[in-house]
């Protein structure tokens, strides 16, 4: 009997993935996953089976984000589906062999959790990022991290939109979790990076060992930002930039950003502004792999998303 | 010390994407080539991106780092069909802007970089190059912040493995934190400014200003230090301590920790206090430097001038 109203009830969490590499130089992820492949004591937990894994070892060996194509773009239903063999190109099929380990996608034999580890060149700060506003279990345990590193922060981005979200490698579980901590360059392994996101998988293992265990987690609210829409750097005919992310704007990911505030500086040192009609909470500002995707920031307003109270099954 | 005299120095060369994905350089010299800039007053202005086939692909380099191969060994000697290509395109830029050593080459080379480390502004130059170290001194007295810093070689020119060793005279504007594949509009700005100060000195030089002499710091490198690492896998077992990161050229003393190994142990630094630089490049992870440990030194400058004809 649940003490609260309209408790949802959830499947126990038994089989929990932890993903670094996805992108092969994003290198916190691929130190932790490589750290807890040789012992994995830190990672283990009562009542769930957790597997750390590389998800794009080529891409790890060269340090490189991908060798052919975005591996965190490439869980479409059209690639898992391909034939072709050893003609696809490489990350399709990686995507095909973790989508058999880690899946099938959507189906009921697929990885209850699991854990995506990236950086990003942009001041970001903790973020975690979520794929779905109704996904109860997420949101609790997004609110228990939250929590558990206060006064520390730890934001959360819901990337739900019909048209910029994409399929990721975590998109396989039935609660993919992204976790993006930033700023650190491609290539390079910054220890404060590396332990927060040590810590928020400590907590984000202890919410779900706790409520494998049977505990009930109350209703809550939990603030996120919800993506809006992709602006590109100002481009010439030759589609070469011709701006930078302004001084004003750079490294002020979550901050508001205004009708009128300053967004891009031209070469020459001339201001371009912002041109909305509201005021929006940019992220993702200036992340080198970006570029190529035609983004220089990411706009997102916030939003406060209710949580009903959850239990297992 | 005795006044020193050059002939005027109106030939330089500007060049960016030496490493293909540091990229104030890039785009100070694509910019500079959309404007169409060859001349500034006295000075004809040469604008090179070093390293096309790297910049395209946004990365350092495609086979070999195009900054190592300017020696005498390695641009004299046979080309063959492995010849790496940064080998070949150092004998083309060595032919366009050099031949190093030689009357025809240009009379300064400016090459842009940028690094992952918290260096701020440096130039990286040879401590027997007075013009050099003239628009060093200068640059130090237009931008105070970040200070400008100075990084001294002293190899002779046969040994010098680096483009700016091309030139009659040359030297590197390092300018840092900035991840690579990343512009960010305060790092372009500075580099910039560096560039055009370097500019203007020539214009003054030439058209007859004394340069007083006198004392100038600098950091000459003494070891450089590797991550520690797995004996069998050779993977990096520790990250660079949080107290040491980002504090390129603060004082290391002994004891003072360097490394956090990912079991939480310290390692600390042994030896004389020295100034760490190139702190966490990550481009010196494949090159097994952690940082650089340097000494100051100080170069005493002579007053110059403009030969007068």
């Amino acid at each position: 009997m649940s003490s609260y109203g309209n408790s949802v009830r959830v499947t126990e969490a038994r089989r929990v993935a932890i993903f670094g590499g996805t992108h092969g130089n994003e290198m916190s992820g691929v130190t932790l996953v490589n750290l807890w492949m040789k012992n994995s004591a830190e990672i283990q937990r009562k009542r769930v089976e957790t597997k750390p894994f590389i998800t794009n070892p080529k891409a790890v060996e060269k340090c490189t984000r991908y060798v052919d194509t975005d591996l965190n773009r490439a869980f479409t239903p059209e690639n898992l589906s391909a034939t072709g063999g050893d003609d696809l190109p490489y990350e399709v099929q990686r995507a095909q062999e973790i989508n058999k380990i880690f899946g099938p996608k959507g189906s009921p034999e697929a990885y209850d959790v699991i854990f995506d580890l990236h950086n990003t060149t942009s001041n970001m700060g903790c973020t975690l990022i979520l794929e779905s506003s109704k996904d109860h279990f997420n949101l609790q345990m997004m609110n228990y991290i939250k929590k558990a590193i206060a006064p520390a922060s730890c934001l959360v981005l819901l990337n739900e939109h019909p048209l910029l979200k994409y399929s990721t490698s975590r998109s396989v579980a039935k609660h993919p979790v992204g976790l993006e901590v930033g700023p650190q360059p491609q290539g390079v392994l910054r220890s404060n990076i590396f332990e927060a996101m040590r810590v928020i998988l400590k907590h984000a293992l202890d919410f779900i060992e706790l409520f494998n265990e049977g505990m009930e987690f109350p209703p809550c609210t939990v603030q996120v930002f919800r993506v809006l829409e992709r602006i590109d750097y100002p481009r010439d005919a030759n589609r070469n930039i011709i701006a930078m992310v302004h001084p004003n704007l750079q490294d002020c990911d979550w901050e508001p950003l205004n009708p009128g505030d300053p967004m891009f500086q031209t070469f020459d040192g001339k201001t371009i502004r912002y041109q909305g009609t509201g005021t929006v909470y940019p992220t993702f500002i200036n992340e080198a792999a970006y570029y190529e995707k035609q983004q220089a920031f990411t706009t997102t307003r916030r939003e406060a998303l209710v949580a009903s109270a959850i239990r297992k099954v | 010390m005795e006044p020193v005299s050059f002939p005027p120095l109106s030939r330089v060369a500007i060049c960016g994407g030496t490493h293909g994905n540091e990229m104030s350089g890039v785009y100070i010299v694509r910019e500079m080539q959309k404007q169409k800039v060859d001349q500034k007053g006295s000075v004809s202005i040469t604008t090179v991106l070093s390293n096309p086939r790297a910049v395209d692909a946004c990365i350092r380099y495609t086979e070999t780092d195009l900054n190592r191969c300017f020696t005498d060994a390695l641009l004299s000697g046979p080309i063959t069909d492995s010849t790496p290509y940064e080998l070949r395109r150092a004998r083309e830029l060595n032919a366009q802007l050099g031949p190093k050593g030689s009357r025809e080459a240009v009379d300064l080379l400016c090459d842009l970089h940028n690094t992952t480390a918290n260096m701020g502004m440096c130039l990286i130059l040879y401590s027997f190059d007075w013009i050099s170290l003239h628009i060093y001194k200068y640059i130090q007295s237009k931008m105070t912040s970040p200070p400008v810093r100075a990084i001294l070689f002293d190899i002779p020119s046969s040994e010098a493995y680096s483009l700016e060793s091309v030139g009659k005279h040359g030297f590197t504007i390092e300018v840092g934190p900035q991840p690579h594949g990343v512009l960010r509009a305060d790092i372009f700005n500075m580099a910039k400014e560096a560039m055009d100060l370097s500019i203007e000195w020539l214009q003054k030089f030439n058209s007859g200003s004394a340069f007083e002499g006198g004392e100038v710091e600098g950091y000459t490198l003494v070891r450089s230090v590797d991550y520690p690492r797995d004996p069998t896998t050779n993977d990096i077992t520790a990250a660079i301590h949080p107290q040491l990161q980002d504090n390129d050229f603060k004082l290391l003393h002994k004891g003072d920790p360097v490394f956090q190994s990912f079991s939480g142990e310290t390692v600390k630094h042994e030896g004389e206090d020295l100034y760490p630089l190139f702190v966490n490049e990550c481009a010196y992870y494949e090159k097994k430097i952690a940082f650089h440990l340097t000494k100051k030194i100080t170069v005493t400058l002579p007053s110059i001038s403009v030969k007068a004809d």
